[in-house]
């Protein structure tokens, strides 16, 4: 089948830009690893619209019913539970749905898949019941799930503060918080003027936190954090004012922030630029979201983290961009004027700048015992002796210690890598290029691709 | 370690499913990967170093839901919604090429 635009992700960016591209005649379909439309942000919204976790999940959830409800009106050919694991030039883009693949073509791609939690690694993070806040939080919008026990949250930013809300909405508890901001610098308050414009958000986040106090315990300013356990996590323990802290733990959640999930614009060769501040890269984008590459595109979260709103804002902004290059619209800068797009995203990121510079990236020095490849359990001293013999390349890295090569594909070491790379040559992180990303996108098997070939024969 | 908050005494659960061999009960709208945190044991042993793993991202990016679904070895659990009866089974050992 082929398409003018095929798009990737059905989140707040993917949905809008769907919308806006059908709407000026052209031919979409829109391709989600999820089973309903929603993104991670607005995830199972339609199926919890009559659940009683609904009003829990609080204003701003609700605010994605009517995007959900125009994309679903749009006409655009929907792909839920639906896999990417290959895009060639052209644009041939390989897919898996339950275990079946076939091969669309389109003249436009667009990226809109969102953001991934940065994965922190700290001594136990491996262990059984220590996972992330987000991964909490898509159990709450999937199956209603609470966690159960003595629930320790250790991280820093709004999610921790919106999702303690939402559990504590709930009748959930928590028995403590570990608060790893530190002090609002004077960096930080300088950038405030801007933010004012949306102090509604910030009032919010102040009632949130004062929530949490109430519910239990708040500890700041400790370090060398532990989440310890035979086959589970049993108990935590920490430094704080030269003494070793322990308490009995049944769940503990972490975050750091989120970062754009870049493996497909990786693997496609694109430009990317490395954000120092927030410690992640995002592709270059131009000012309509193309990337290095003509007719492929990027919007929302996955070209730098912006939140919901400015990914709605600029998935409208990309579908203008390709309905213009593809001679579908005639008048793409008119299109953006009337609607008020650079307004509206401006107004979206208003806050960012202050919370950029609140919650900076953890870079604390990794212990030589941390694990940093999940998959393949190496560890940060393993990594850092590769190093040492080995020119800063993740790939020799790699080579060298099996780290990057398990089922992630680096997706959870990769920034690992790229630091400790840095931290032993004496270079600043940026200049350590990240794992180079190969196709498949995604582990994919032999019955697969037989499946394809079958198809293909068909046809 | 997680409780749906749909659960109620008296109501029944959208639907059972099998967790190596076990009657469980499972809710709409969520996924294999949700229902392994509630069963002791169900996760996945690390092929390195035999530890027990359970889902850490929920989101598609970690692999530690990796389990054996309706025979199909190394699915990612969390991808994958709940269906009645389906059969749920701990992998426990490298990853295995699927049929
Ligand atoms: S829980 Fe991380 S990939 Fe499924």
């Amino acid at each position: 089948m082929s398409y003018d635009v095929a798009i990737i992700g059905a989140g707040p960016a993917g949905m809008s830009a769907a919308v806006r591209l059908r709407a000026l005649g052209a031919a979409v379909i829109v391709i989600d690893e999820q089973p309903a439309p929603g993104g991670q942000i607005f995830r199972g919204i339609e199926r919890n619209a009559a659940s009683p976790v609904f009003p829990a999940l609080g204003e701003d959830y609700a605010k994605g019913c009517a995007l959900v409800a125009a994309f679903r009106a749009s006409g655009a050919e929907y792909l839920p539970s639906t896999q990417v694991w290959q895009i060639e030039d052209g644009w041939n883009l390989f897919l898996t749905t339950e275990r079946k693949a076939r091969h669309i073509t389109a003249r436009a791609v667009l990226l809109a898949n969102g953001a991934q939690e940065r994965p922190v690694p700290f001594p136990g993070w491996t262990l059984p019941n220590v996972m992330t806040v987000g991964a909490a939080q898509i159990l709450l919008k999937s199956g209603g799930m609470l966690p159960e026990g003595r629930i320790w949250i250790a991280g820093a930013g709004p999610l921790p503060l919106l999702y303690a809300t939402q559990l504590l909405n709930l009748g959930g508890r928590i028995a403590g918080y570990l608060d790893t901001a530190t002090t609002p610098k004077l960096s930080a308050l300088a950038r405030l003027p801007g933010a004012w414009r949306e102090f509604g958000n910030l009032a919010k986040g102040l009632r949130w936190l004062r929530d949490v106090r109430r519910s239990g315990m708040m500890i700041k300013g400790f370090s060398d954090l532990r989440a310890e356990g035979e086959e589970r996590l049993e108990h935590l323990t920490w430094e704080a004012a030269g003494k070793r802290h322990r308490v009995e733990a049944d769940v503990l959640l972490v975050h750091e922030g989120v970062v754009p999930r870049i493996h497909e614009t990786l693997a496609l060769r694109c430009e990317h630029i490395w954000n120092e501040e927030q410690g992640y890269l995002a592709p270059k984008l131009d000012r309509w979201g193309q990337t290095s590459r003509k007719d492929l595109f990027v919007a929302g979260d996955a070209g730098g983290i912006g939140g919901w709103m400015a990914a709605t804002v600029s998935g409208e902004i990309a579908a203008l961009g390709i309905a213009g290059q593809l001679g579908i619209a005639a008048n793409p800068d008119d299109l953006r004027q009337a609607a008020h797009l650079d307004q509206r995203r401006a107004r979206a990121l208003a806050l960012r700048p202050f919370l950029d510079a609140l919650y900076p990236p953890p870079r604390t020095r990794l212990a030589d015992d941390v694990i940093a490849c999940r998959c393949e359990e190496v560890t940060a001293g393993a990594i850092r002796s590769a190093a040492r013999n080995s020119p800063a390349d993740p790939s020799a890295v790699k080579a060298a210690t099996r780290c990057g090569m398990g089922p992630c594909q680096g997706r959870q070491c990769g920034y690992t890598v790229q630091a400790l790379l840095a931290e032993v040559h004496g270079l600043p992180i940026g200049d350590v290029s990240f794992f180079h990303i190969r196709p498949p996108l995604k582990p994919i098997t032999l019955g697969e691709i037989a499946s394809l070939e079958h198809a293909e024969g068909a046809a | 370690m997680f409780k749906s908050v749909l659960e109620r005494p008296g109501v029944p659960p959208d639907m059972m499913v099998l967790v190596n061999g076990v009657e469980t009960p499972a809710w709409d709208g969520e996924t294999v990967a949700s229902v392994l945190l509630r069963v002791p044991d169900a996760g996945r042993r690390s092929p390195i170093s035999g530890t027990l793993r359970l889902p850490y991202c929920q989101m598609g990016v970690c692999f530690e839901c990796l389990a054996i679904v309706d025979g199909i070895a190394s699915t990612q659990g969390c991808l994958v919604p709940v269906q009645p009866g389906m059969r749920i089974e701990s992998q426990r050992g490298p990853r295995e090429i699927s049929r």
